[in-house]
C-alpha cells in the first residue's frame, strides 16, 4: 500500500510555484507575495510574522508585496475569515520548503551536514565558524519549483514571532499621514471621473442633455455607453461640477418598486424562492411533545458604510488596461472586467491598493469598472473615480435582510425535543468573478446591458450564506434547517461580514435564552448542558468567569449571553453584555472569550474581536437601511447613524491560546454572539423580547405593548 | 485667479484659489496633503478634520475665503517619524486603528482637545471625538491612546 501524498494547503495546490510566494531581493531583504489583501484587519502583519518565523529572518527584513494579477498567487477573495487559514498555511509551508532548499545548498557550499546548520536572521552558519546567507546563495538556489509538502514547518514551541503580539507594519504610515490609501495616490497626468447614477431605484437613463455639462470649465470628456454616463475633468471639483450639470440634463425611466420597509418579513415571505434543506437530524427515540414555541426574528438590510467612499483608478494603453483597486479579489475583479470589456484577461492588470475597511462586498469592484469605462475617453491618461457618500449608501450592495422562524418542540419539562429553523432572505453573495455574467453595477447600465445578478449563497461546505450558522451546535435530539433564497432582488444585496451568521445566531441564541428562562435555568448552565465540544464550553466558561457571571440583579441593568462557533468550523466566541435600559438601551460592557486556535498576532486578534463587537453593537442598536417605495433614503450619516465614541461600550477580550491547533480567522467571530448577548440582556433588564433588529426605543415600546 | 493666504503646518503660503473652493480640495489636490481624507463631503464624519486656529473643523465644507490669514494644521503638521507628536506615538503603542482611514481626522480632533484641555477625562475624550466616525470599532484603543498621550505630555 502506498501512503497518501502529503496534503498541501489549498492556496498552494492552486499556486504551487515557490517563487510566486517568496523572493530574496538584491538589497538583502525578502519579498513575500501573498494573494490576500490588507483591509484593515492586519493580515499583512500576521503573514509577515509567519514568513519571518519559518525563514528565520528578522521581520524588519520582510517586505510585503501588494496583490496584483501581474505576479501574485491567485488566492481568490480576501473574505470569510479565511486568510490565516489559506494564505497563512500556504506561506508557512512555502517558507519551510524554501528554508530547506537553502540549507541543502549551504550544506554543499560549506561542506557541512545540513542538519548541523542553523539560520539566524538569514545568515546560515555551522560548526567551525563557516557561514553564508540566503542572499549569497540566491543565485544558486532556484525557487522555480513546485511545493511538495516535503519539509515540515516548525513546531509551535520553536516559533519565535508567530504567537506573539507585534506592532502592525502598516500603522506608522497611517499615523504619519504617508500616502498609503488608494485615495491618496497621485499618478502623473491624473484625471478625475464621476458617474451619473439615478436616485430612483432601478431607473434607467433614457435621455441626456449634455449642453450644460459641456460648458463646465475643466471638463475633458463626457463618456456614454448606453445608460452608463459619466464625466472626466482635469480637476476633482470640475468633475463634480460637470456631474451636477449632467444630472440636470438627465431623463430617467420609472424605477422598480421597493418593499415596505416596515414589513420586511411580509415581503421576504411573499417572494418566489429557491428552497434548500440545509440539514436534518431525525429523532432516534421521539419523546413526548408537550408544546411548541414558534418565534420569528428579523434583521434589516445593513450597509457596509465604509468611512471612505469607494475609489479606483484606471489607465488604458491601446487594448490593455491597468486598474488600481481596493477590491478584495484582484483576480475575480479581472475576470468580470474581461467579460464586460470582451478582452482576454491577460490584457488587464488589476493591482491592489489599500482602501478603508469594507466589511464585505461594497462598491470597491463597481467603481473599478466605472474607472475603466471612463478612462476609455481619457486618451491614455489615468482616471481616478471616487463615489459620493450618497451613492456609496444607496448603490453599493447591502447585507441582506432576513426573516428567521424557529419552532422549538418542548417536552413537559421544557426540554427541547425538536427544532425547525427556516430562513427567508436574499442571497448573501454576488461577488464578481464567479459566474458567466458580471456582477458589476455598470455592466447593468451599458449598451447591451447584463441583467443584475441575483445574489446566491455559497455552498454549505464553504460556510453557507443565508444559512451560515443555522445548524445548531447543541445536542438537540432532532432538527430541520431550511433556507428560502429569494429569486427577486429589489434591494441589491451581497456579502456583508458574517453573511447570514449574525441573523441566525441572534435567532438561535435568543430562543435558547427564552427557553432557559422558561425553565428557570441559568443560561450559562443551559448552554453548557447542551454542548459537548470542550472548546465551546471553554469559551463560555471563560467569558462567564471574566464577567463574574452572574452579577447581582440591579434595577435598570441587564446581562445576557450569546455564543457561536463562526461558520460552525471557525473561531469559537462567547459574549456577555451588560446593558443599561431606561428610555434607551445603552450597552455598557461587553466581555468576550475567543478561541482561534493558534493566534498568530494575539493583539491583532483582540483588535479584530473588539472591532467586531463594537460594530455589532452599532448594527444592533442603530443600523437599518431606510427606503420608501421608490428610493433608498438613508444616504447620509444623519440618515444612517452608526455608534459614536460616547456610545461605545467597554470591551474586554480574553483569548484562549491553542498554539498547536490550526489557526482560523477572527474578523467575524464576535458579531453573532454580541448581537444575541445584547438582545438577551434587554430581556434581563426590561422583561421583553425584541425579535426585530435594530433594538430601538420604538421597537422596545412595541414589544412592551405586545407583552401587556 | 484670486489668491488666499494662510499658514499651513507652520509655513506661510499663498495659493491661487477660487474663494468658494473647499479647503479639502485645495489641500489634497493642490498642496499634496494626504492627512485630510474625504469621507462624506457634508461635515458629518470627521475624516477631513484639520485644525484651524487650534480648533478641529471639517475641511470638506470650508470655503477658502474663510481660511484667509488662519493657521491650518493637518496630520502632517503634528509630527514626523523622526519627531512624532505624543499622540502619534501613543496611537502606535496602542495599535489604535484597524483600517486607519479615519485616523488623521481623529488625531486632529485629539490634538485640538489636548490644546484646550491638557488632562481630559475619558468621558471628555469621547465627547470631543463624537464628531469623528470610526467604522472598524477601534474607538476604545483610540481613547486609551489619547489618554496615554495626555499623561505623557503632562510629565515635567
Amino acid at each position: 500500500m502506498t501512503s497518501p501524498a502529503p496534503k498541501l494547503p489549498v492556496s498552494l495546490v492552486a499556486n504551487p510555484r515557490l517563487s510566486s510566494w517568496v523572493r530574496f531581493t538584491g538589497d538583502g531583504r525578502v519579498a513575500i507575495s501573498p494573494g490576500k489583501v490588507e483591509i484593515g484587519q492586519g493580515i499583512v502583519t500576521a503573514l509577515a510574522q509567519i514568513a519571518a518565523d519559518e525563514l528565520d529572518v528578522d521581520i524588519s527584513k520582510v517586505e510585503m508585496i501588494r496583490a496584483s494579477t501581474a505576479a501574485s498567487p491567485n488566492e481568490g477573495v480576501t473574505s470569510g475569515s479565511l486568510s490565516i487559514q489559506q494564505s497563512g498555511r500556504a506561506l508557512r509551508q512555502v517558507c519551510a520548503e524554501v528554508r530547506q532548499r537553502f540549507l541543502f545548498a549551504a550544506s554543499e557550499r560549506l561542506g557541512v551536514d545540513a542538519a548541523l546548520l542553523d539560520v539566524d536572521d538569514g545568515t546560515i552558519s555551522g560548526p567551525g565558524n563557516v557561514s553564508t546567507s540566503y542572499w549569497e546563495l540566491s543565485g544558486d538556489v532556484s525557487l522555480d519549483h513546485d511545493a511538495t509538502a516535503g519539509a515540515a514547518a516548525k513546531s509551535a514551541a520553536r516559533r519565535a514571532v508567530a504567537g506573539h503580539s507585534i506592532q502592525r507594519v502598516d500603522i506608522p504610515d497611517k499615523v504619519f499621514a504617508q500616502p498609503r490609501f488608494i485615495h491618496d495616490q497621485a499618478l502623473p497626468g491624473l484625471l478625475h471621473g464621476r458617474v451619473l447614477r439615478p436616485d430612483i431605484s432601478g431607473a434607467k437613463l433614457i435621455a441626456l442633455n449634455e449642453t450644460a455639462a459641456r460648458a463646465v470649465p475643466g471638463r475633458v470628456a463626457i463618456a456614454r455607453d448606453g445608460g452608463f454616463a459619466g464625466v472626466i475633468a482635469d480637476a476633482e471639483a470640475a468633475a463634480e461640477a460637470a456631474l451636477k450639470a449632467l444630472r440636470k440634463g438627465a431623463t430617467w425611466s420609472a424605477g422598480e418598486p421597493l418593499p415596505d420597509e416596515d414589513d420586511l418579513a411580509g415581503f421576504l415571505k411573499s417572494q418566489p424562492v429557491e428552497t434548500t434543506v440545509i440539514d436534518t437530524k431525525p429523532a432516534l427515540s421521539p419523546r413526548e411533545h408537550a408544546r411548541t414555541l414558534r418565534r420569528q426574528y428579523t434583521r434589516p438590510y445593513i450597509a457596509h458604510a465604509s468611512i471612505a467612499p469607494s475609489c479606483a483608478m484606471a489607465r488604458w494603453d491601446g487594448d490593455r488596461v491597468h486598474v488600481w483597486t481596493h477590491s478584495q479579489g484582484v483576480y475575480l475583479l479581472r475576470a468580470d472586467l474581461a467579460i464586460v470589456l470582451k478582452l482576454p484577461a491577460e490584457n488587464i492588470v488589476v493591482e491592489h491598493m489599500e482602501g478603508a475597511g469594507c466589511y464585505g462586498h461594497n462598491a470597491a469592484d463597481d467603481v473599478a469598472l466605472d474607472a475603466v469605462l471612463l478612462a476609455k475617453a481619457a486618451g491614455g491618461r489615468p482616471v481616478r473615480v471616487q463615489w459620493s457618500r450618497h451613492d456609496e449608501m444607496s448603490h453599493a450592495p447591502f447585507g441582506a435582510a432576513m426573516a428567521i422562524e424557529i419552532e422549538a418542540d418542548l417536552d413537559a419539562d421544557n426540554e427541547i425535543i425538536g427544532w425547525r429553523h427556516a430562513i427567508w432572505s436574499n442571497g448573501h453573495a454576488a461577488r464578481p468573478g464567479r459566474a458567466a455574467q458580471p456582477a458589476l453595477l455598470a455592466a447593468t447600465e451599458i449598451a447591451n446591458p447584463y441583467p443584475r445578478m441575483i445574489s446566491t449563497n455559497p455552498p454549505a461546505a464553504n460556510g453557507g450564506g443565508g444559512d451560515r450558522n443555522s445548524v445548531p451546535l447543541y445536542d438537540f435530539p432532532a432538527w430541520t434547517i431550511t433556507s428560502h433564497r429569494l429569486l427577486t432582488m429589489p434591494v441589491r444585496t451581497s456579502a456583508l461580514r458574517t453573511l447570514g451568521g449574525q441573523g441566525n445566531v441572534f435567532a438561535i441564541e435568543s430562543l435558547l435564552d427564552e427557553i432557559a428562562a422558561l425553565r428557570g435555568e441559568d443560561p450559562i448552565a443551559f448552554h453548557l448542558r447542551h454542548l459537548r465540544d470542550e472548546r465551546a464550553r471553554d469559551v463560555i466558561r471563560a467569558a462567564a468567569r471574566r464577567a463574574q457571571w452572574k452579577p447581582q440583579k440591579q434595577a435598570g441593568i441587564g446581562h445576557g449571553v450569546g455564543f457561536a462557533r463562526y461558520k460552525n468550523t471557525g473561531a469559537y466566541c462567547a459574549a456577555i453584555a451588560e446593558i443599561e435600559g431606561a428610555d434607551d438601551i445603552r450597552v455598557k460592557r461587553l466581555t468576550l472569550a475567543v478561541d482561534v486556535g493558534e493566534a498568530i498576532n494575539p493583539d491583532g486578534v483582540i483588535n479584530q474581536i473588539e472591532g467586531g463587537a463594537i460594530q455589532a453593537t452599532s448594527w444592533v442598536l442603530k443600523e437599518r437601511v431606510r427606503f420608501d417605495r421608490s428610493r433608498i433614503t438613508s444616504t447620509s450619516w444623519t440618515d444612517y447613524p452608526i455608534l459614536t465614541f460616547s456610545e461605545v461600550p467597554a470591551v474586554d477580550v480574553e483569548i484562549i491560546q491553542r498554539p498547536e491547533t490550526e489557526p482560523v480567522g477572527a474578523g467575524e467571530a464576535a458579531h453573532g454572539p454580541v448581537t444575541a448577548a445584547i438582545a438577551n440582556a434587554v430581556f434581563d433588564c426590561l422583561g421583553v423580547r425584541v425579535r426585530d433588529l435594530p433594538i430601538t426605543r420604538d421597537r422596545i415600546i412595541a414589544a412592551m405593548e405586545l407583552a401587556s | 485667479m484670486p489668491t488666499v493666504q494662510f499658514r499651513l503646518n507652520g509655513a506661510a503660503i499663498v495659493v491661487d484659489a477660487d474663494p468658494d473652493q473647499m479647503l479639502l480640495d485645495v489641500l489634497r489636490n493642490r498642496l499634496g496633503i494626504a492627512g485630510a481624507h474625504f469621507g462624506c463631503g457634508a461635515g458629518e464624519c470627521g475624516a477631513c478634520h484639520v485644525m484651524v486656529d487650534g480648533r478641529a473643523m471639517s475641511s470638506c465644507d470650508m470655503p477658502m475665503w474663510s481660511v484667509e490669514n488662519k493657521d491650518v494644521v493637518t496630520a502632517e503638521g503634528l509630527g514626523t517619524v523622526e519627531q512624532p507628536h505624543p499622540l502619534q506615538r501613543a496611537f502606535i503603542s496602542e495599535q489604535a486603528m484597524q483600517c486607519g482611514y479615519c485616523v488623521s481626522g481623529i488625531l486632529i480632533g485629539a490634538a485640538a482637545l489636548l490644546k484646550r484641555n491638557p488632562l481630559p477625562t475619558e468621558a471628555e475624550v469621547r465627547e470631543a471625538l463624537d464628531r469623528n466616525l470610526c467604522r472598524c470599532g477601534s474607538h476604545n484603543r483610540m481613547v486609551r491612546a489619547v489618554l496615554r498621550a495626555a499623561s505623557e505630555m503632562a510629565l515635567p
